[in-house]
């Protein structure tokens, strides 16, 4: 799993049937420093994620399409927690909220 | 799942089983301040509608072909979305 932090959404109106209804999130990828690393994924969101949280993603199929309870879908990430704290080596990293 | 531009088409008359009816286009990943990021890619286009210079979003590996009529074909990338705007949160 990755972390991110949710900078923005994505509106789209002609898409795959799967995405209907639902929100896409636009994540900047932090490092292990809780720094954006300069990569991004477009996420399904799952958990009702804002503006500015850090996120925990998953960025595989097998695992967004049972979030998603569905049999096939062509999503691979989907965020699917909400980070509150996180320490590296016994340091705090990102402390939320 | 990432944004991209669509600056091409691709026709393939000689393709695998599964694949008839599939249109193919190429597309130019995009970071997410809509700069060019990597190499162009063959997209399959799964929602049917996108054609040259649209912002979408594809997915990559094998979920692509599952965005596809028939999920099991040899296709690596597939367009999801047609993009209206991207959004900044504040």
């Amino acid at each position: 799993m990755k972390i991110g932090r949710v900078v923005g959404t994505v509106v789209s109106t002609i898409n795959s049937p799967v995405f209907d209804g639902r929100r896409l999130l636009v994540c900047d990828l932090l490092d292990a420093a809780g720094e954006p690393d300069g990569s991004y994924l477009i996420c399904v969101d799952t958990v009702g994620s804002g503006a500015g949280e850090a996120v925990l993603i998953v960025d595989e199929g097998n695992s967004a399409r049972q979030v998603l309870g569905m049999a096939t879908a062509p999503v691979r990430a989907v965020v699917v927690g909400i980070v509150d704290q996180l320490d590296v080596d016994g340091e705090p990293v990102l402390r939320e909220g | 799942m990432q944004l991209a531009r669509v600056t091409g088409t691709l026709v393939a008359t000689v393709k695998a089983d599964g694949l008839e009816g599939v249109k193919f286009l190429i597309v130019q990943p995009l970071d997410r301040r809509r700069q060019p990021e990597g190499e162009p890619v063959v997209a399959a286009d799964a929602v049917h509608m996108a054609g040259p210079g649209e912002l979408v979003y594809i997915v990559a590996a094998r979920e692509a072909a599952q965005a596809l009529p028939n999920t099991f074909v040899p296709v690596d990338h597939a367009i999801v979305g047609i993009v209206d705007a991207v959004e900044e949160l504040r």
